[in-house]
């Protein structure tokens, strides 16, 4: 995902040691945390609602604050467009200091660079979808004709086509929030905050929903800054994660960042309940393929391959290094008893390839059918890595927590090693395998 | 006890005294103003024969509520000229419009600001407190010397007894307008006056048509009390049967009260929801809906979006 940014690099939004208090002296309080005293020793005061908050977003990118109820997250999106001041600190929105400017200047700063959706929809009721559609146009200025045919294509951009003449209470709540993105959309600026835009709704709708988001935002490179309090959406939509606690921010990293270094103890303990599957991918938890053969070393060299290793498959290279199949020790064996050469016939090439960014959650299908072991292979097709059963169930169940590599357990030999070592003395001397090795 | 004695009574007299030697012109214009005010409304309603204000009133009806009410509210009307109080009841119907209307035109302004700030707030709920409870008749005394036996000081106390619900209701209607959609005017760069006009006034309005319907009822109550400074109309007459011990008067002209005030309050009450009942909520209806299948029709034809990404939940 962070291949599409398209400017790398370039800021969209940046938050420079943000502070919010709420109290009477909020000031004193941010002067106090400042000076080292934590949370609870201002509370007395008022409520430190962010703390020290500093972060970039990348343009294009999607940056998600996570965070329980009570930690700042709200506060903190509410700060980013100025809709709450700042205590202390500073806002920049595609490079324009939003911090102390008139309140007429943050009108037209939100109006042209940075738009909201909300948890609650925030529609309004009296108005038709197309018109909450061009709400935000409505207020840059433009002609009814004009922000109407835009408003129009919003409305089928995001799948309410038929809808546009509907109230909001028409709607189902799914669809209300379609109209709610829509609005943010068609004002068309850089940056869009959404603020648990999803968590009103039920899960299957959620699901649907953020899968949207992330083909509206590929397809239109949208900087989206989003809140939540559920870790699994997170990881799902975030390009990388900011985790939020007591006001401060604890980690920011990408997702498998998280998952696989947290912080501390908080964090690690959060994302013990996500659904590890769906974040880990294939490059993340593949081992080094050791037992590899290129196509024409031929049925020999295989099982000796395999005989060394003690394993019961090998993988097959073809000359450029790309991945040819599986063959399997029964089948080499019987094609070393019977004398032929060419590995090709017995390649099985139903072995499943998947590329590295694969999540596990897609392996799992593949795994269930086919005893194999899963290959990883780049764009190129060649062989990254590879992923047997047991790694995959070791890596969903999250069994190992040390940062030793697991053992590589590839299916274990079926054919004994004696046997294998008798079948290759009775059919072939040393210096005729090293003769095959050779023209191999 | 002590002889001494807080002379809150008389220094409120003097004060009184004060302003009407010195602002006597001003309360001269605003005399004249609401008594051509009075006359207008009065000859409007007075002047042509009683069927076709009945013809007025019942078509208001049929299309605000339907026909039920516009039968029910045609049959009141015979009963009131049945006992002979149609004029007087025209009169009272106009002083209680002109109340009520200068009434809602002071207090929603006020309430908005009271909404707005809570300064304005804490300063204005006292006042309000004071202007509801304390008794009726007593505006009636410096309203009486101020503007003089008539019509005007009989309208002002009405206007000070009725406008309190009209602020409280309007505060409270825009105080509780769902503070995410106000924040979704804000965060697409709204003014402060265009999230007035554009997301509180009209989320705020049913709330706002319940204080309206307040206010009338209450003018309604008031214009009776105005009868005793020369108010004339029904209250002049319950006024009238008070003095003569005369029941059936009494009856009569209370009975004619009852029908105006139900009739005024189905009609306000019916303005406040926005459900599409009666014939005009229906024509409002079918217009939009109307509009809608032609902007299907016409959006149909033309170039497509995008390809839509998503296809829309079911409700």
């Amino acid at each position: 995902m962070t291949d599409n940014i398209p400017h790398p690099g370039s800021i969209a939004v940046k938050a420079n040691h943000l502070y919010k208090a709420f109290g009477r002296r909020p000031h004193e309080i941010v002067k106090k945390l400042k000076a080292g005293k934590s949370r609870a020793e201002t509370s007395a005061l008022g409520v430190a609602a962010v703390i020290d908050a500093s972060f970039e977003v990348k343009k294009g990118e999607i940056f998600v604050v996570m965070g329980l109820s009570g930690s700042g997250k709200s506060t903190l999106i509410r700060m980013l467009n100025g809709l709450w001041e700042a205590t202390s600190g500073t806002v920049t929105v595609g490079g324009t200091d939003i911090t102390g400017v008139s309140a007429k200047e943050l009108r037209d700063i939100r109006r042209k660079s940075i738009s909201m959706v909300f948890q609650h929809f925030a529609l309004l009721p009296h108005r038709t979808v197309i018109d909450n559609v061009a709400y935000g146009l409505e207020i840059q200025g433009m002609g009814r004709e004009q922000r109407l045919a835009k408003a129009q294509t919003i409305i089928d951009l995001v799948g309410l086509a038929g809808w546009a003449d509907n109230l909001p209470s028409e709607l189902s709540g799914g669809m209300q929030q379609r109209v709610g993105l829509g609005r943010a959309l068609a004002a068309d600026t850089d940056v869009l905050l959404m603020d648990e835009a999803f968590s009103a709704l039920d899960p299957l709708i959620r699901r649907e929903m953020q899968e949207q988001l992330i083909e509206l935002q590929a397809a239109l490179g949208k900087t989206i800054i989003f809140i939540t309090h559920d870790l699994n959406e997170a990881m799902f939509l975030g390009d990388r994660i900011a985790v939020m606690r007591d006001g401060r921010i604890v980690q920011i990293g990408t997702p498998e960042e998280i998952l696989t270094d947290p912080a501390n103890d908080y964090v690690a303990q959060f994302v013990q309940d996500v659904d590890r599957a769906r974040v880990l991918t294939a490059a993340s938890v593949m081992e080094p393929v050791r037992s590899v053969i290129t196509k024409t070393a031929g049925p020999r060299a295989a099982l000796r391959t395999m005989r060394d290793l003690q394993t019961s498959v090998t993988f097959v290279l073809n000359r450029d290094r790309s991945f040819a199949g599986i063959v399997r020790d029964r089948d080499v064996l019987k094609m070393v008893k019977a004398g032929e050469t060419d590995l090709r016939s017995i390649i099985r090439d139903d072995a499943n390839a998947v590329l590295p960014e694969t999540a596990l959650v897609d392996l799992v299908e593949p795994s269930v059918e086919s005893e194999l072991p899963i290959a990883v292979v780049d764009e190129k097709n060649r062989l990254l890595g590879v992923i047997p059963r047991v790694t995959l169930l070791a890596a969903i169940g999250n069994v190992t927590t040390n940062t030793g590599p697991l053992p590589v357990v590839m299916p274990p030999a079926t054919i004994s090693i004696s046997q294998i070592t008798d079948i290759l003395g009775d059919t072939a001397d040393d210096a005729l395998l090293n003769a095959e090795g050779a023209r191999a | 006890m002590t002889d001494f004695r807080l002379p809150l009574g008389s220094l409120i007299e003097s004060f009184v005294d004060y302003i009407t030697d010195t602002f006597g012109f001003l309360f001269g214009f605003i005399r004249a103003l609401f008594d051509g005010a009075y006359e207008s409304v009065e000859f409007l309603l007075g002047a042509p024969p009683f069927w076709a204000i009945m013809l007025v009133l019942g078509v208001l009806a049929f299309g605000i509520r339907g026909w039920k009410f516009a039968v029910g509210t045609v049959v009141g009307l015979l009963v009131i000229l049945g006992v002979d109080q149609w004029e007087n009841a025209m009169d009272t119907l106009a002083l209680v419009l002109v109340a009520s209307v200068l009434a809602i035109v002071i207090s929603v302004p006020v309430g908005i600001l009271a909404a707005k700030s809570t300064l304005a707030s804490n300063i204005i709920r006292p006042v309000l407190d004071f202007m509801q409870t304390m008794p009726a008749f007593v505006y009636l005394i410096p309203a009486l010397i101020l503007f003089r036996v008539g019509v005007v000081p009989g309208i002002v106390a009405t206007i000070i007894f009725a406008m309190a619900p009209g602020v409280r209701l309007t505060e409270l209607g825009i105080r509780s307008v769902d503070q995410e959609v106000v924040e979704a005017g804000q965060a697409f760069g709204a003014s402060p006056w265009r999230i007035l006009r554009q997301i509180q006034l009209p989320l705020a309005t049913p709330t706002i048509m319940a204080g309206v319907n307040q206010v009338i009822m209450l003018s309604l109550s008031m214009v009776v009390i105005s009868g005793m400074v020369g108010a004339g109309g029904l209250g002049a007459q319950v006024v009238a049967s008070l003095n003569r011990i005369d029941i059936a008067l009494g009856f009569e002209a209370g009975l004619a009260v009852v029908i105006l005030a139900i009739f005024l309050d189905r009609i306000t009450a019916s303005l406040g929801s926005t459900d599409s009942t009666g014939f005009f909520g229906g024509l409002r209806h079918t217009l939009r809906a109307r509009r809608a299948t032609d902007a299907m029709a016409s959006t149909a034809e033309p170039a497509r979006a995008p390809q839509p990404v998503g296809e829309p939940a079911r409700a």
